[in-house]
Parts: structure tokens; sequence; C-alpha cells
């Protein structure tokens, strides 16, 4: 028994979790996810693009952003090469390592949770943030002109908690014990050279990439996300998120690659819920019921933004709007328990993909912070933005054409 | 800060933790299993447990690591305990129904021992002499047999060189001298600290000394140094803590009497320097260890220094079979202990409410990157 499939773990040996020890193998040897054919719903690691973000979007979320807390490059390259063997593991629905070693005297190199589960479609993406372009790794040259800070927007109110990071690893998959299993073992293999700076969960995914399918709601009770760029609208993903390697000053190693906008925006639940529906559709500029754009009969009839209040969200954030541009939305809601007041600490984790959030994120949230009437009823309190590398080739690691 | 809730009480979970961790966790996994664990198989030493009677298949032994495979063919609920002279608990397994196997893996080194069963979970049980001969695999270098004399001596030492610390503590508290008493306070627990998963190894001493409020049971009695924490830091008054003080040293002198008897193994030892830096982790970094005084840096230094002894020791037997991993717990220990150096103040440390949000958070990742990579020692050194 030299390659273990969470899967078959379970399945073809019967006894459970113990049945690797049983064996006397264990999850023994451990080698790219290429070499067998990969679990039912396994998204296919490499590739020119990294997936999870054209990938179509999973039910569930855990993103983590890390500090690096080491000043030395060979130590970084080692995690990045490391975190890239076990993510092409875990991405086919295997273990990171050894679940159930020979030897009991050694903690497992696995901690366990997923044995059994299905791959559940788990993509696991990284990205690198302004501050790794410090002078620490010798990076401050390749830091792509696109990668810029974030300006504040009126109405930020940013916790440095929940806020940057030298790197970010999204995790999105069907099972959220997948997602977290995943984070917790990459956070794990990086102890001592980077660290977790803060993380979130999220579920039920606010925006489709797949048009066809039903579009889901944000706890706004709103549809969210009609017009998002489809993850096999080629055409408009060149255009809008992949970055081309003539973008600009440092673009050469983004090639193939996507910024990353994320922002943990709290929603005013209560005030929300109790606002008139009128008011509500007023203030997103569809109706609640179809998610039709006002004038319009159905939901995926042509926007006409003539037909909504001037300051209308849906107006507001339309590519006509903001000179045509377009942003790959990929967010979830979360709800993590209830604040000291009783209130529900819940809203939207946004994320949004483009090619150059200068022509992309930032004009469109600075519309929206200046005139959105939705800005009542929500707060930004988490923020990062971050470079994802093109999709890791065979034989390569994550960020090896930065750092390769 | 995450309330105590949830926290295993030390004194529930950790008794034969410095001896018996390794056994205890393979134990509990084989018995989940069902059958196939690791330890049924060629070589275990079955014992069948009744409600009279306590068989044990083989009572000649060699030193190395033994599995037991235990039956209850009784109707009560027994437990099984591998003594050593003195009664010291080598290791344990409580709680197997009737009907049910359970499995114990211990290591042995020569000497003479018992197994006991207990039906009822109660008694001295029936025993059972078993003689272990030879010298165990793994502790045959002897370099590793150097080191366990080495620690032990280490062990002794603090036990012994902490003791007027803690007489001192005592006479201050029952002096009424409040201030004395809160200087002599985290000085007088180093030495505990330094070698506390050998000290968990004695039973009930343990929560005796060292027991949190909120990890108390209910029925529990509160002694021990944090309660005279809790007494002079909360109300800044110690009349009527005498007896608690007493008992303190009483608990103390016991401790240091026992420390010869400790069952010692590379093994044992390896891991218990990573329960130190658990301890760090779960206790001194989120300051709940020492909730009244906030002396918390000065047992983290000390858990840190300890786990540190246990590591030099190792060294040179770590070096030869994973020169990486010596390399990465060296610069570990260092970098944790270069950021320590930041909080120095007088003879000990700040107070830890004093450390902010941000710094803590520096301290836990630095504990994080030394116990990882130190979780591998036990694997290596037996290797």
């Amino acid at each position: 028994m030299t390659e273990v499939s969470r899967r078959r773990m379970l399945g073809t040996a019967g006894l459970g979790v113990l049945a690797g020890a049983a064996a006397g193998g264990g999850v023994a040897g451990v080698a790219y996810a290429h070499d067998e054919p990969a679990a039912p719903a396994a998204v296919p690691f490499f590739g020119p693009h990294q997936a999870g973000i054209a990938t179509p979007v999973q039910d569930r979320l855990h993103f983590a952003a890390f500090d690096v807390i080491t000043d030395d490059r060979a130590e970084l390259v080692r995690v990045l090469k490391e975190w890239t063997r076990a993510a092409a593991l875990m991405t086919a629905g295997r273990p990171a390592g050894d679940a159930v070693p020979k030897v009991a005297e050694a903690p497992p190199d696995d901690t366990g949770e997923a044995l059994g589960l299905p791959a559940a479609r788990l993509t696991l993406t990284v990205g690198f943030g302004p501050s790794l372009f410090d002078d620490r790794f010798g990076l401050a040259a390749r830091r792509p002109a696109a990668l810029v800070d974030l300006p504040h927007f009126p109405g930020d109110d940013l916790e440095s908690a929940r806020s940057g990071g030298d790197l970010m690893v999204q995790a999105c998959a069907d099972d959220p014990q997948v997602a977290v299993h995943a984070v917790r073992n990459l956070a794990r293999i990086g102890f001592g050279v980077v660290a977790v700076r803060w993380s979130q969960l999220g579920f039920g995914k606010t925006s489709s990439t797949t048009p066809s399918a039903q579009t889901p709601r944000n706890l706004f009770g709103f549809k969210d996300g009609t017009n998002n760029i489809g993850g096999s609208d080629t055409a408009a993903l060149n255009r809008h998120v992949w970055v081309a390697r003539a973008d600009g000053p440092g673009a050469d190693w983004m090639a193939g690659g996507s910024y990353l906008v994320a922002r943990r925006i709290r929603m005013h639940i209560e005030t929300w819920d109790r606002t008139s529906l009128k008011e509500q559709q007023d203030i997103v500029g569809r109706d609640k019921g179809e998610g039709a754009a006002f004038g319009n009969a159905k939901e995926r009839d042509p926007v006409r933004l003539d037909r909504m209040p001037p300051d209308a969200h849906v107006r507001l954030a339309h590519p006509s709007t903001n000179g045509g541009a377009r942003i790959l939305r990929r967010g979830y809601s979360f709800a993590d328990g209830s604040d000291g007041l009783g209130r529900l600490d819940a809203g939207l984790f946004f994320l949004a993909y483009q090619r150059d959030p200068r022509s992309g994120f930032i004009p469109v949230q600075r519309r929206l912070a200046a005139r959105d009437v939705m800005n009542e009823y929500l707060v930004h309190v988490g923020s990062g933005i971050w470079a994802c590398p093109p999709g890791v080739r065979q034989g390569g690691f994550w960020g090896d054409t930065l750092l390769g | 800060m995450p309330p105590a809730l949830g926290r295993r009480p030390r004194t529930a979970l950790r008794g034969p933790a410095a001896i018996g961790t390794v056994s205890l966790v393979t134990a509990l996994a084989a018995a989940c299993g069902g059958s196939g664990g690791a330890a049924e198989g060629a070589g275990a030493v079955p014992v069948n447990a009744s409600d009279t009677t306590c068989q044990v298949g083989k009572t000649a032994l060699s030193a190395g690591t033994t599995h037991f495979a235990i039956t209850n063919e009784g109707t009560q609920v027994t437990e099984v305990y591998v003594y050593a002279p003195g009664d010291r608990i080598v290791t344990e397994r409580e709680n197997i129904g009737p009907g049910t196997k359970a499995e114990l893996t211990v290591e042995l080194a020569a000497g003479k021992y018992q197994v006991a069963c207990k039906p009822g979970m109660k008694g001295r049980g029936i025993r059972t002499d078993i003689t272990v001969t030879g010298t165990a695999q793994g502790t045959s270098d002897a370099r590793l047999t150097r080191a366990v004399a080495d620690y032990r001596a280490y062990v002794q030492g603090q036990a012994d060189e902490h003791l007027p610390l803690v007489e001192d503590f005592v006479a201050a508290v029952k002096d009424g001298d409040v201030a004395k008493a809160k200087d002599l306070y985290a000085k007088s627990r180093v030495g505990w600290e330094r070698v506390e998963p050998v000290a968990e190894s004695f039973g009930d001493l343990d929560p005796k000394l060292d027991i949190r409020e909120a990890d108390l049971e209910e029925g529990q009695k509160f002694t021990g140094w944090h309660r005279l924490e809790k007494a002079l830091w909360e109300t800044g008054e110690v009349k009527g803590e005498a007896k608690t003080a007493d008992t303190l040293l009483a608990d103390y002198k016991d401790f240091q009497a026992k420390v010869k008897t400790a069952q010692i193994t590379p093994t044992s030892m390896a891991n218990g320097a990573k329960e130190l830096l658990d301890e760090v982790a779960t206790g001194k970094v989120t300051g709940e260890e020492e909730a009244f005084s906030h002396t918390d840096l000065v047992d983290f230094k000390a858990n840190v220094d300890g786990a540190q002894k246990v590591y030099g020791l190792l060294e040179p037997v770590v070096k030869e079979k994973d020169a990486a991993l010596a390399t990465r717990l060296s610069g570990e220990f260092a970098d944790v202990q270069k950021l320590l150096e930041k909080y120095e103040k007088g003879d000990g440390y700040v107070s830890y409410d004093t450390v902010g949000e941000s710094d803590r958070k520096e301290l836990s990742d630095a504990v994080n990157a030394l116990a990882e990579p130190l979780s591998k020692l036990a694997k290596t050194v037996v290797s």
C-alpha cells in the first residue's frame, strides 16, 4: 500500500482509520497527484492557472492569511515546495502525508480528519501580499505595479488582525471538513517559517461562476453575482481576470495569474431585516424574489441602468458605470456567532479576482463607498490584496516564477 | 482570551504522562479500532482478567517495548496496572469493560515489576510478579544511557535546589509577609516547572501542588501554589492559609523524595520536552496559568529551559540521526530564548498582563515554531 486515497482508505480496507496500521504500511511514500488517478470529485491541481479562481465555486471556504516570520528566503521556498507537494495530494483526495504512521512515537504527518472523505472538489490557491515585497527576500524590485496597497475607502473600519498578510491560502471545497483539514495541515507544515495571521470560514457561496446554475443569495437575502464572469468564458477571463506578460512592470512572473482582493464585510443584519422590502429593493436595484433588475421581468434580462435609482448598488457596481471594469467574484457568506451585544457577527467575505485592481476593484469600491446606500447596512472590517501567481506545472512549485 | 472551558483537567488525564504518553496513545488507538491494532500480534503478552483472577501469559520478559493484550473475562469493569517496586505506576489502563479487550504498551527496563488487575477498579488488585532482563533496544546506545542518567541528575538537582525557595515562600505566607511571598511565589515554582512532565508521573502530586482553580472537579479541594497565588494577589490576605502552605511544603518534599524513583527513558525524556512546550502553548502563552499573579513568563522560561536541557542531552544522538532536525531545534530554541530576553525585568520578567496581543502572538508563533520539530524528537531518538 503506497498510495491510498482518503476514500479508498475507508472504502476498500473497510477497517476505518486504523486500516493502514493494520496492514503494516500506513500511507507511506508520497508523490505528486498525477501518479495515480485522482479520487472522484477532484479538481486538477496542475495547469496554466491556479485552480480555485475560474473553477466552479464550491460550497465552503477556509481562507487563511499568513505572515512569513523568517527572513531566510531558502526557508520560504522550502515551505512553498512542501505546500505544493501537500496540496497536490490533498486536492486529489489523499492525505498530506502519513496519517497512521508505523512509528507510533511520532505524531502523524497528516492530521487525519479527512480520511475517508472524498476530494470534495478541494482547490487550494495561494497569493503573495504587498508586504512580501519588502527587503527581507530581495523581492522589492519584482513587486508588480498592479499589486498596489489598497487605499482607504470612506467608511472602512479595518482591524489589523483581520487584514493583510504576506501570503494567503484560499481553500474551497464542498465539505467544510476537507477545507479546514487542508488549511490546518498547510499551517502545520509552515510552523516556524509562516504563522497564521488571521483566517476566515465561509459557507453558502454568494457568487457563481457557472451562469447556468441558480444564482445563490447572500445574507441580505438577494441573489448576488448574476452578471459574474463565467468560469468557461475564456474571452472574458483573458480580458478581465488573467494577467498577461505585457501588463506592465513585474507582470513577467504573474502571466497567467490574477490579483485577489478580499474584504470581510460585516452586515448589520438586524437593521437590514427591519427595512421595508421596497427600500431593500431600491438599495440593491433588483427585486428580491426573481432577482430581476429594475424594469425587467427576468433575472438575466439585460440590465437597464436608467430604470433604477441613481445610487442603487447594481447600478454603481455595473461595468458600464465603471469604464467596462469587470471582476470575478467568488465570495462566501460568514456567520461567526454573535457579538457581545447579541447581534449576528455575519456578512459577506468578499473575494474578487481581476487582472488589475487599479482598474477593477479600486474604482468600483471608490464609487460604492461614496454613494452606495447599502453602506448604511454594512461595514468593511477586514481587507487584503494578493498577487496570485500562475498555476503550477509538473515538477514546479507555487510561486516558482517569482522565487524559483 | 478563551476561558478554561473544555480543557482537560490535568488531574484526570495527565497521570503517568511522562512515562506513558506514547504507550497510552497506542493503547487508546488500538482499543478504538477493535481488532488489528499494532500491538496485537506475535509477541503480545496476553492478560486474562476475571473477577477473581489475573493471568499474565508470560512473566519473564525482555527489556524494551512490551505489548499487553488484555481481555476482561469478568463481570466487572476492570483496570490493569504495571507497577515498579514501591508501587510506582509505570503505566495503567482503566475502564476495561466486561467482555472487552484492551491493549497496553509499555517500555520496561530490566528489573522487577508487578502486573495488577483491579476488578471493580479498586483495591490493590490481583498481582503477578514479572521480571524483565536484558537491555532494551534503543537504550543499548551508551550515549542514551548516559543522557538518561544525566537527566535524572538534573531533575533531582532541580527538585533539591528549589526546596529552600519553597521553604522561604511558605514561611513568608505563614508570617503574613505578603510582599515577600509575592516576590518568592514564581521563583519557588521554577524547579517544578522545569521538570513538570516527570513530576506529573507521581499521580496526585501534580494536582495537589499545581492545580488551577478553573480545572477543579466537583468536590476536589483547591490546594497548592495557585491557591496561595489567588490569596496573595486577589485579596492580599493570607491569614488562614497556613495549613495550605504547610501542605504545599510537605507535598513538595514528597515530590523531591520520589524523583529518584521516576521511570525515565530516552523516549519519555523526549516526550517530556514536547509536553513542556505544550504547557507553554496552552497555559502560559494565553496567560491562564498565572491568572492572578501574571508571572506566566517565569513559568514559560522554566518550561523552555527544561525542554532545552532534554534536547541538549539528546543532541549528540539527534545530530547523528537527523542533522537537519538538530539544526532546526538549536535555531528554534535560540529564537525563543532571544524573544524571552525582551521581557526580562529585574531578576524576573514583566507582568504578563502588560504583554499586548501582538507580542503574545509573536511568542505563540515562536512556541509553535519550536514545538512542531520538537514533536519529532522522540521518534528520532528511538529510531
